[in-house]
């Protein structure tokens, strides 16, 4: 049998990981991928360091601690910024995985169907690492590299979400498409985030989920976005060279052809529920 | 390490690996098996607990997380023995059936409640839908969240008024309070345990290694050796289904090894150590390269790799077709199916002298019997079932499971032997719905009365045989759907292919079939401009036709009142429909909905086959009343309907009946719970016994058959008119009551003429959709039901049944299938939640079948049978796309509407 720690302290986390320990959170993916059997592995518990949960704003914008679960991002109060994500944390499984799971495990676990990535993408989320050596960021876009692969170090732990103030008014907004309507992995879903200034949008980061190996923002899309003042006109402006970034499969859920259909009516319908 | 928490309000100090899953130490240390375990993967909600007050599944969290936390269970409900609001609640609304769920859906539920008094539809919704329910439908369980203020009060039936009332489920509180003892519930501490080691090929021949290393770290290593008769299955002459695989796998799943030991020692054994040389072959998938002209044989002596077909020959339909005003035809094919119940198979087995005793979750007691014994090579006599509580069945706890490994390992070993199937494994490893393709075609005169039906019905039986004749022999019976056609040619007919063996389903076939049959019914009636309602009224059997295998129907065919009953809420749905596509919706157009209608008949009980039933009623010298009922409850409500049944027969209230439940010691055989047939068959049993056990007490008290009983401890008071006698029972002795009765049914000629069953049920359903055009998602708004059921021995428990088969319809039509090493899981192969089945009305109508207990027929499988083609008419009403495959999946459906545009 493996150990198990359960720290108080960063610190001690940290020295914990000099040898290798499967992080547990919030347990969401831990136990699902360890059904009938044992576990074996050493395990470093991560839920008993204080200094992790929670949602605080900052100088530059708000830090989500990296044990923060999905029910605290959904009680706690924020700007219409976060509406987005908190309508993704409601789509997260049922009530008993949202009040456990945590948004940091989610993109760390780095499924191609994180309800979580794409919005945390549209915020521009910068992930912190603590690692022995010293806090470093990435931004999520190069955090995750690939379907359940993660830029995390041997010896590293996600500690912290941060999402930078907004330069403008902002809306965000989330559409997550299933097959049924409660406990279901998404077939595609889509985030945006807007900021608008003088009834014309300033900026948008629009990102698509479950059409690629990871989330990907669509930057063309962006840019034609830019200037848009109405809900019909911000939605014409999507157009499928637009999905271009995107590369999804046909598996059990959907094929592909219907993904890239689908995120396109998804990303319509989006853009014009977050029109000013 | 030692965890301190606060379990119910009582501090807590537990030992042991801090890994440990919560729902683990709740059930093995420290004896609170109310929490179930359905997945161990956060899928189904059935092991939901409160952390600090809120909702977690308990299988997602580790020992170690819990230090100074506080834990409620379903057991802290009601501490002091007294049932809470929500508990009475779920008991007076029907919220409970099988009862595996029910301890999550209470403390999903509290969790709510505790925030939100009075909460809306939609926020039960939201909070309920971690939580699965395979059962009832959901629509109950929010009625009791709905009205946990002012539960209503059921006062208990007098003598004589139990058939006919709500009484709630007579197990009931056993259920809401998590004392129920299910398959993983009873297991003694000492047990050892099976890890079954399986294919991972669908096809491949294998060799075993040297198993010594591994004999000598566990108690033993059982293969196919080790059996005594390696074969089992349904049919007597049919035995095709190894215990253990020898030398070859026909399915990826099927069972290699047992590895029995400590608990710990079998899950330890590490893949690698396993000797197992897998030589994997291509295999045999699908009915294409089933019937492939040089298909390999799944079975070597099955040509062809055919299991059987037949069918029913009337009139002369391809005559007739020609001469038709109208004529459709289509194909129409379906996936497997997985029965997820939400209790995963489990059961333990211990040897008593020279018998073996096993308790399992089933559906068959006494089939499982004769099956163990002849796997074991021992008389039936010398084993023993008892039926643990079932926690849902639906067919697929009627075949062998884990029993005969723990029979044969507990045999051998002399000591009490457990297996639980993971989700994983109870999915890879039981039987499956038969993926169906039925070609179908129908012609109908210019006054919209169909005259010829021609269908061919041809099932996936997969490795096994299994049930796969009983679906290829009823299926031909109904396929032309409850219609009366004058000329009539169907054919079933079952493959063997690499697959999981196709078993029985809720329905054996008959729901794939009505699909087709249905699907042809809304083309005819188009074609002639008929409305789909009035096609069917036109069309429906009637008392005094004939079928198509010949029998005239002498009593008890209510489908045209189900029709008239469902016009107005037809008429009603269309012009909402209409009113809604017409002007518009919020969404710009890209919400269209729809209504659709379909029909349905169901033969009750065995297809031309002798099936039985005894029920034994006693009154023992002490004044106890006890029901004898071999006929196992799996949630549908049996213990509750017979109990009913059998009181009013004697003339005591039904309260006094205490009850002996399916122990193939203490009852005698009353069939298996399949086939809609304990209502109507054990019901008569019952029925019978009673009046029996009442005749032997007024010949006692010389008292005429209008007399009136009550019994008051050891004391039966018999009041007749002025006159009242007391029978001191102590002096008496005990008298037993007994009834037998078997459906009379005739055999089925080579052109399947023939009376297949004594009585069927009828029902039509009408389901109204809402289609989101630009995603191809199908959201059923709402679903009205009228089923003959003959009688309603308790209305609330047969809306539970409608109910329920209902949200497995809806399920087989939009989003069920089962792709073995790819949907093996509850994510992947996906059941509606709570947020899926719509609001459903049931109208019960009541045709009196005369030789069922007060009129009673069967309604398990009928609520299932007519919604699928229900809700693809309402989609072709929508849209205008007849949809030819299920499940109809958002891709399919758009990309059958993009095909469908210039």
């Amino acid at each position: 049998m493996g150990a198990y720690l359960r720290p108080r302290h960063l610190e001690d986390a940290l020295a914990a990981l000099g040898r290798p320990h499967t992080v547990l959170a919030g347990g969401t993916d831990f136990y699902p991928a360890r059904v009938g059997q044992p576990v074996t592995e050493d395990v470093l518990d991560i839920g008993g360091i204080a200094s992790l949960r929670g949602i605080v704003a900052t100088e530059s914008g708000w830090r989500l601690g990296a044990t923060t679960t999905w029910s605290d991002l959904i009680e706690a109060e924020l700007p219409p910024l976060f509406d987005g994500l908190k309508q993704a944390a409601r789509e997260v499984g049922g009530r008993q995985i949202q009040n456990v799971g945590t948004v940091a495990g989610n993109f760390c676990n780095a499924s191609p169907a994180a309800d979580g990535v794409p919005c945390l993408l549209t915020l521009d989320a910068e992930i912190e690492i603590a690692g022995q050596q010293g806090h470093r960021s990435l931004p999520l876009s190069r955090f995750i590299v690939g379907a359940r692969r993660t830029a995390l170090m041997p010896g590293e732990l996600v500690v912290a979400i941060h999402v930078p103030r907004p330069q403008h008014e902002a809306r965000s907004g989330f559409l997550k498409l299933g097959a049924r309507r409660y406990l279901v992995i998404s077939i595609a879903m889509a985030a945006a985030t807007l900021e608008y200034a003088g009834g014309a949008v300033t900026r948008a980061r629009i990102a698509v989920g479950a059409c690629s190996a990871v989330a990907q923002r669509l930057p063309l899309l962006e840019a034609a976005l830019r200037g848009a003042t109405d809900a019909s006109s911000l939605a014409d402006r999507a157009h499928p060279a637009h999905l271009a970034p995107l590369s999804p499969i046909d598996d059990v859920r959907g094929s592909g052809a219907y993904r890239i259909d689908a995120a396109m009516t998804l990303l319509r319908r989006l853009l014009r529920s977050v029109a000013p | 390490m030692k965890v301190a928490f606060s379990l119910n309000g009582r501090p807590i100090a537990w030992d042991g690996l801090p890994t440990t899953r919560l729902a683990t130490a709740l059930r093995q240390d420290l004896g609170l098996t109310g929490t179930k375990v359905g997945c161990d993967a956060g899928d189904c909600g059935a092991c939901t607990v409160l952390l600090d007050g809120r909702q977690v599944c308990a299988c997602l969290l580790a020992m170690g997380q819990l230090t100074g936390k506080q834990v409620e269970t379903v057991e802290g409900l009601c501490e002091a023995a007294e049932l809470g609001p929500l508990q009475h609640s779920f008991l007076a609304h029907g919220a409970v059936q099988c009862g595996i769920c029910t301890p999550g859906m209470l403390m999903a539920a509290t969790d709510l409640l505790r925030r939100n008094a009075a909460p809306t539809r939609r926020e039960i919704e939201d909070a309920l839908g971690g939580v699965l329910c395979r059962c009832t439908g959901y629509g109950k369980i929010v009625d009791a969240v709905l009205a946990v203020a002012s539960p209503p009060s059921i006062a208990p039936p007098p003598a004589g008024a139990a058939v006919g009332s709500r009484l709630p489920r007579v197990d009931g509180v056993a259920k809401v309070t998590g004392r129920d003892v299910f398959g993983a519930d009873g297991i003694p501490a000492d047990a050892l345990w099976i890890r079954v080691v399986r294919s991972p090929h669908a096809r491949a021949q294998f060799e075993l290694g040297d198993l010594a290393p591994l004999r000598a770290r566990l108690a033993a290593v059982l293969t196919a050796a080790d059996v005594p008769f390696n074969g089992f299955g349904i049919y007597p002459e049919i035995k095709d289904q190894p215990v253990l695989a020898d030398r070859e796998v026909r399915y990826r799943g099927e069972a290699v090894l047992a590895l029995v030991g400590a608990r710990d020692a079998v899950l330890a054994v590490a893949e690698e150590d396993i000797p197992i040389r897998w030589m994997p072959q291509e295999p045999v998938l699908g009915l294409d390269a089933a019937v492939a002209h040089d298909a390999p044989l799944v079975q070597a002596d099955k040509p062809g790799n055919l299991l059987l077909d037949g069918g029913v020959r009337r009139g002369d339909p391809q005559g007739v077709f020609a001469s038709c005003a109208a004529v459709a035809e289509g194909i129409f094919e379906t996936a497997f199916v997985e029965h997820a119940y939400i209790e995963p198979e489990a059961g333990w087995a211990q040897r008593v002298g020279d018998r073996i005793e096993l308790h399992v979750t089933t559906q068959t007691p006494y089939m499982n019997r004769d099956e163990v014994a002849n796997v074991l090579q021992v008389g039936p006599d010398a084993v023993r079932i008892v039926p643990t509580a079932c926690g849902g069945g639906f067919g697929g706890k009627l075949d062998l499971s884990l029993h005969p490994l723990v029979a044969l390992a507990a045999w051998q070993l002399g000591r009490a032997v457990a297996c639980i199937y993971t989700r994983p494994e109870s999915m890879a490893a039981t039987t499956k719905r038969h993926p169906a393709r039925v070609s179908a075609k129908f012609g109908c005169n210019a006054e919209g009365k169909l005259v010829a039906c021609d269908v061919r019905a041809t099932f996936d039986t997969g490795a096994y045989a299994s049930w796969g004749p009983t679906v290829a022999n009823r299926v031909p019976v109904h396929a032309m759907g409850p219609y009366a056609v004058p000329h009539v040619r169907t054919w079933g007919e079952a493959f063997f292919t690499h697959a999981p063996p196709s078993g029985a389903f809720r329905g054996f076939g008959v729901p794939q079939a009505a699909i087709a049959h249905e699907a042809l019914m809304d083309e005819l009636a188009d074609k002639l401009d008929i409305d789909r309602l009035e096609f069917r009224h036109r069309n429906a059997l009637r008392v005094s036709d004939a079928t198509a295998t010949g029998q005239v129907l002498g009593h008890s065919a209510g489908l045209a009142q189900c029709l008239d009953a469902l016009r107005p809420h037809w008429r009603k749905a269309h012009a909402a429909v209409d009113a809604f596509n017409a002007t518009g919706n919020t969404a710009g157009g890209v919400l269209r909905r729809g209504v659709g209608i379909a029909c349905m008949w169901y033969g009750i009980g065995n297809t031309s086959m002798s099936n039985p039933s005894r029920m034994q009623i006693g009154l023992s010298p002490a004044g106890t009343l006890t029901l004898y009922n071999g006929a196992v409850d799996i949630g549908q409500g049996s213990n509750t309907i017979l109990s009913q049944i059998a009181a009013d027969a004697v003339g005591l209230p039904v309260h006094q009946v205490a009850l002996v439940a399916g122990d193939t010691d203490l009852t005698a055989d009353a069939g298996k719970t399949s086939a809609s047939r304990q209502t109507f068959v054990s019901g008569m049993a019952a029925e019978r016994a009673g009046r029996d056990l009442r005749r032997q007490i007024l010949r006692l008290a010389n008292s005429g058959p209008d007399a009136a009983l009550s019994l008051d401890g050891a004391t039966l008071v018999v009041r007749e008119r002025e006159e009242v006698r007391s029978l001191d029972l102590g002096t008496i002795g005990p008298l037993i009551g007994e009834g037998v009765f078997d459906p009379p049914t005739m055999p089925l000629d080579a052109d399947g003429q023939g009376v297949p069953y004594a009585t069927y049920a009828f029902a039509a359903q009408m389901a109204m959709v809402e289609v989101d055009i630009e995603l191809g998602t199908v959201k059923v708004l709402r679903i009205v039901a009228a089923h003959d059921v003959g009688k309603a021995i308790n209305p609330t428990l047969v809306e539970g049944q409608i109910q329920g088969g209902i949200a497995q319809g809806l399920g087989l039509a939009l989003m069920e299938e089962y792709l073995p090493g790819r949907t093996e899981n509850l994510h992947d192969y996906l059941i509606p939640t709570i947020g899926d089945v719509p609001e459903v009305e049931c109208i019960l109508i009541e045709d009196r079948e005369p030789l069922g207990p007060s009129g009673a027929k069967g309604v398990g499988e009928p609520g299932l049978v007519p919604t699928a083609p229900a809700i693809l008419g309402a989609v072709h009403h929508a849209t205008g796309v007849r949809v030819h495959r299920v499940p109809l999946l958002p891709h399919r459906l758009r990309e059958a509407l993009l095909a469908r545009r210039p």
